[in-house]
């Protein structure tokens, strides 16, 4: 599936649930269901600054396309790491590189993007991008 | 007669709805609101009077001349301080307390004195003290404090020798809520010839001050945290100290005479106040201090040690919470975690549902580090909180278990 159509099976899932706390508990859940992260990776390079919890982002590119392993000592940081990985694991670096990442606003989530806020989404969609842009034309 | 329900018409922001939810703040430790009656008179000085302070010959000029005046000895009768020339205006509690460690530093600390903190110190209270140890080669002790948030008497009774130049503690802690023994702590220092500047930041809207009776050398505070405005905060200081000590910052209204030759000094407390004060900042933080007295601090005590008690049994009950800070003198402040659960995931879940509070290293990472814990979650009460609030608080406690437990 492309970047777009993971994107909207977000959207669409999301939008079964019309109550905060509902969308919170599926974060949750998929923040739980993360399978675990090699304990190697968990090192100080692979910690992504400006979380009030500890967040660690791993990628490997295989075959031309970026896999991510994440793990936080939050639950919903973890979940929307989560929701991050889901939307680019097994992508291009250039697709990557040239996201929109439309469903965080269509989710919700936009509230959590802006620099000042602690849990570090806009932090983990930069070291991402940043990852993609480093392996781009690689 | 103490009256919550009225005292909450004054603060229209609690009428507030987060998410279609009723605001439920309980994050008073960081900043509390501010009445009506506060802001309607920053309105009016801003609207009317505006006109920069000590130096017009106009009439605006003196009208907020007189009112800075004016809030300068509300302030000093507020903490019963012997002249409002012990009053100094500052930004807040952090820059009080940077003013001494550099002023004070000056004047008294030489290589290889001591100045001693405690373990609960906000970082505001250790930074500056280490950054002036730094400066002069004089070394910082700790004086630490049991599980349950006390501190260690005896340590630091064992710490105090002819070396040792100043003392700091806080008041009331910001993690533990615990209200420190500073009088006793006071006697201790001067015992041996040490000053003591005491932290007053979470204590001020809680507990009744009186430097006099206390002794202490320097007393610190921010007017945010008593419903007063944000930029403004409070050094009191006693006299033959302050005179002692060198100014800080130059510029305007702190000079006597500037010649390029030598320039003097203004006197106290102009002599610390470099540049062009937050006047209608001062003039706010008087008309908080004046609402306070109109309510009584006693009244607030008192009301605010009911509440506590009740939020501390409602809080004891929940399955799986862990509470820091259980001293048998303890205020306004409720730090704990859920087994399990990140307090990063306890304040966002509490927020969605209207509850706020704060998360995190709480500006004291030797506390985190005293019980081995990444941060903590904080609920801190206000004199217009209600049972009501800490049973919506308890409540939503209990869902995010819920939720977590899934
Ligand atoms: C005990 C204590 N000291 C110092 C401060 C710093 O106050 P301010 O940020 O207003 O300067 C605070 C505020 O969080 C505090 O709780």
């Amino acid at each position: 599936m492309t970047i777009e159509e993971i994107q909207n099976q977000i959207v669409d899932e999301f939008a079964m649930y019309d109550d905060w706390m509902d969308k919170y508990a599926y974060l949750i859940e998929i923040g739980n269901g993360l399978s675990a992260m090699d304990e190697t990776h968990k090192i100080e390079e692979n910690l992504i600054k400006g979380c009030q919890s500890r967040v660690w982002f791993h990628v490997d590119l295989r075959d031309g396309k970026l896999y991510f392993e994440a793990d936080s000592d939050a639950i919903i940081t973890k979940g929307i790491a989560g929701l991050l990985i889901r939307v680019f694991s097994g992508q291009t670096p250039h697709d990557i590189v040239n996201a929109n990442l439309d469903f965080i606003d269509k989710i919700g989530l936009t509230q959590h993007l802006s620099p000042t806020r602690s849990n570090g989404l806009l932090s983990m969609v930069k070291q991402i991008k940043y990852y993609a842009l480093a392996y781009e034309g690689k | 007669m103490f009256d919550v329900n009225r005292i909450r018409k004054d603060f229209p922001i609690l009428e507030e709805k987060i998410y279609g939810k009723p605001l439920v703040y309980l994050d008073n430790g960081a900043t509390t609101q501010r009445p009506l009656q506060v802001v309607e008179k920053m309105t009016e000085y801003y609207l009317r009077y505006n006109s920069n302070v000590h130096r017009g010959v106009h009439y605006l000029s003196n009208k907020c001349t007189d009112a800075n005046e004016q809030a300068r000895e509300i302030v000093r009768e507020f903490i019963h301080a012997k002249s409002t020339d012990e009053v100094i205006f500052t930004r807040g509690t952090t820059e009080s307390i940077n003013l001494v460690a550099y002023t004070f530093g000056e004047a008294f600390i030489r290589e290889g004195d001591e100045i001693i903190v405690t373990e609960m110190e906000h970082h505001a209270n250790i930074v500056p003290w280490q950054m002036l140890c730094e400066r002069k080669k004089a070394v910082l002790k700790v004086v630490p404090f049991n599980d349950k948030g006390e501190l260690d008497m005896e340590e630091l009774r064992g710490l105090l020798n002819e070396r040792v130049k100043l003392v700091g503690v806080a008041y009331v802690s910001n993690v533990l809520g615990t209200v420190n023994p500073v009088k006793e702590i006071i006697d201790a220092a001067h015992a041996i010839g040490a000053y003591v500047l005491v932290d007053g930041a979470q204590a001020i809207q809680h507990i009744r001050v009186d430097v006099q009776m206390l002794d202490c050398d320097f007393f610190v505070f921010s007017g945010h945290k008593i419903y007063g405005p944000t930029g403004v905060g409070i050094l009191y200081g006693k006299r033959n100290l302050l005179e002692q000590m060198p100014p800080w910052q130059g510029g305007g209204e702190m000079i006597k005479e500037v010649r390029f030759e030598k320039t003097t000094y203004n006197e106290l407390p102009f002599k610390f106040e470099a540049g062009t004060p937050d006047f209608i900042g001062v003039v706010g933080l008087g008309e908080a201090l004046e609402y306070v007295k109109s309510i009584g601090l006693q009244e607030i005590a008192e009301y605010e040690h009911g509440l506590m008690d009740y939020a501390m049994k409602q809080i004891r009950e929940i399955p799986g919470i862990i509470l820091y800070g259980d001293a048998i003198d303890k205020s306004s402040v409720i730090s704990f975690g859920i087994e399990g659960i990140h307090p990063f995931d306890v304040g966002t879940l509490l927020d969605k549902m209207g509850v706020a509070i704060r998360t995190g290293q709480l500006c004291a990472e030797p506390v985190m580090q005293h019980y081995g814990v990444p941060g903590m979650a904080r609920a801190s009460i206000a004199m217009y909180n209600t049972r009501e609030e800490i049973d919506a608080f308890c409540e939503g406690l209990r869902k995010i278990e819920k939720i977590f437990k899934l």
